[in-house]
């Protein structure tokens, strides 16, 4: 396998909003205070951010950054419209860029008020990736993603013997982490008792194995590594980074096989990328939009065979202190939901030292997760 | 979370699609030149990329792939059809159709074989696959 962009960049700034429901700021400002805080935990000037990778369905631009931050001489712009595997992709393309000497340090913000602004509205029929189910399938009533996805979970369940208490699991291993990080919306714990009465939403899927709807913005920068370590904070190197692509990505329902997603095409290109293997991974930051798609995004990440997530499930221990510590931070489903970016500066934190109560002791490797829209998949590794 | 209620907005790839479910018929897009049936409506043949179409009518008969059961409505207009069971259907034409199930009392299981029926969306503007158990 190419080495590829392997350790080609690094991640050298991170940056968060405080996450709430109800931030009383605008959609634009929260990924500017994000990028704000970001560059300057890089030790760098917005005049030296010479590229943006702006997130694809928010409401910014990269022309807003260079408006609000007086970016002098923008080179580098792009989006990467995954929805939730967005952010993970959007390094891809800020290493790419960096790697190829089309910008030295990129900006990838995002930041909307998820709770408190506008909801999912009818410009879902205007964005392409929605056309089809827009067309087809949402008309009937099945609008929302706990909807859709819930197909992909039932099967899963009905062929493997998944079940909703492995679900729980997950969900509690989130709570728990949540409970330790002072910036996450939910600290109460959660016990199985809890999720098994939480109700239903879109059975299989109940309350509690969906994520939160939050309010807030995240930041990173992404610098060539022969710049990075002379910077201001000890950098993340990139050693892979990969996105995929399922059969019918447009439609759930149209996929020949409906209980894998595009992670599993983006999994080996990513460990073939970075010369590691699953062992070496100390801490693991996984989308987890829902109960389900981690499980499943386990099983196309190669961590288990496809079909022994619930069995990978039970036997592993997930906390920080762990067999696997996943989701350190409480993820979408505990800690706010930051489309992935708060997994990003998650796990950056965990290779810097800096992850506070959660933190794994001695994480050299780390590896994150995108998920996104109809099953896209990104994952990128890390070390420090 | 709610979500605006989405209209189709047929266009001259899946027209005949919603004009055939208006008229209880099941219609199908079938590769003019290579036979391939596929679903949902597009342009091109992924089989042989040819842009003919035919339209072809389906049996109305498959087995269950996945279903889903809502017991939250995203949309008020979906309220009073609570709880709605919408079922992934593998046709006899090897694809894929996605309907409300109509028969409360059934059992669902993977392979189960059923049928597609027609009914009027809620406020008529147009026409969805439901489905009974065959
Ligand atoms: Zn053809």
């Amino acid at each position: 396998m190419s080495d590829g962009l392997f350790e080609k960049g690094a991640i050298t700034g991170i940056g968060e909003t405080a996450y709430t429901r109800g931030s009383g700021k605008s959609d634009t400002a929260l990924p500017m205070e994000a990028a704000l805080k970001a560059i300057a935990d890089a030790g760098l000037s917005p005049k030296d951010i010479d590229g943006v990778v702006p997130y694809a369905s928010g409401s910014t631009v990269a022309e807003d950054f260079i408006t609000n931050l007086g970016l002098p001489d923008l080179r580098y712009s792009a989006t990467t419209p995954l929805g939730g595997a967005s952010c993970v992709a959007g390094i891809q393309a800020a290493v790419s860029a960096v790697a190829t000497g089309l910008a030295n340090h990129v900006l990838i913000p995002i930041g909307r008020n998820g709770y408190s602004g506008s909801r999912i509205g009818n410009r879902v029929q205007q964005m392409p990736q929605f056309r089809t189910i827009g067309e087809y399938e949402m008309p009937l009533g099945t609008l929302a993603p706990a909807q859709l996805y819930s197909h992909m979970a039932r099967r899963h369940m009905e062929l493997y013997g998944t079940k909703s208490e492995h679900f729980a699991k997950i969900a509690m291993n989130g709570r728990k982490h949540a409970a330790m990080n002072d910036n996450a919306l939910r600290q109460a714990p959660m016990s199985l008792d809890d999720h098994q009465s939480s109700r239903m939403i879109a059975d299989p899927l109940r309350l509690f194995d969906c994520c939160l709807e939050s309010d807030g913005g995240a930041a990173v920068i992404v610098s060539a590594s022969e710049r990075a370590k002379d910077m201001a904070s000890k950098p993340a190197y990139i050693m892979g980074v990969a996105e995929g692509h399922p059969d019918s990505p447009s439609a759930i329902t149209q996929r020949p096989d409906i209980t894998t997603l595009g992670t599993a095409k983006a999994a080996p290109r990513a460990f073939g990328m970075a010369g590691i293997t699953h062992s070496d991974i100390d801490v693991a930051e996984i989308y987890d939009c829902f109960t389900y798609i981690v499980l499943c995004q386990l099983e196309d990440l190669g961590f288990c065979k496809k079909g022994e997530g619930g069995d990978f499930v039970s036997s592993t221990s997930f906390g920080f202190d762990g067999d696997l510590p996943l989701n350190t931070h409480g993820g979408l489903l505990s800690q706010a939901h930051i489309v992935g970016m708060n997994h990003v500066v998650e796990l950056v934190k965990q290779l810097r030292g800096d992850a506070g109560a959660a933190q794994v002791k001695d994480a050299r490797i780390g590896l994150v997760t995108g998920y996104g829209d109809m099953g896209d998949g990104t994952v990128a590794i890390m070390r420090s | 979370m709610e979500i605006e209620r989405l209209y189709p907005l047929p266009n001259p790839d899946s027209q005949p699609y919603w004009d055939g479910l208006r008229d209880r018929r099941l219609m199908l897009q079938q590769c003019a030149d290579c036979g391939t049936i596929r679903h949902y409506p597009r342009p091109v043949c992924d089989q042989c990329y040819s842009m003919e179409v035919d339209w072809t009518e389906a049996s109305r008969r498959g087995t269950v792939h996945s279903w889903s059961v809502s017991h939250h409505a995203f949309h008020p207009s979906f309220k009073a059809d609570l709880p709605t069971t919408f079922v992934t259907v593998d046709l006899e034409e090897n694809v894929r159709l996605v309907g409300i199930l109509r028969d409360p009392e059934v059992t669902l299981s993977i392979g189960m074989p059923v049928q597609v029926g027609f009914e009027d969306a809620a406020d008529g503007a147009f026409s969805i696959p439901v489905l009974f158990a065959a």
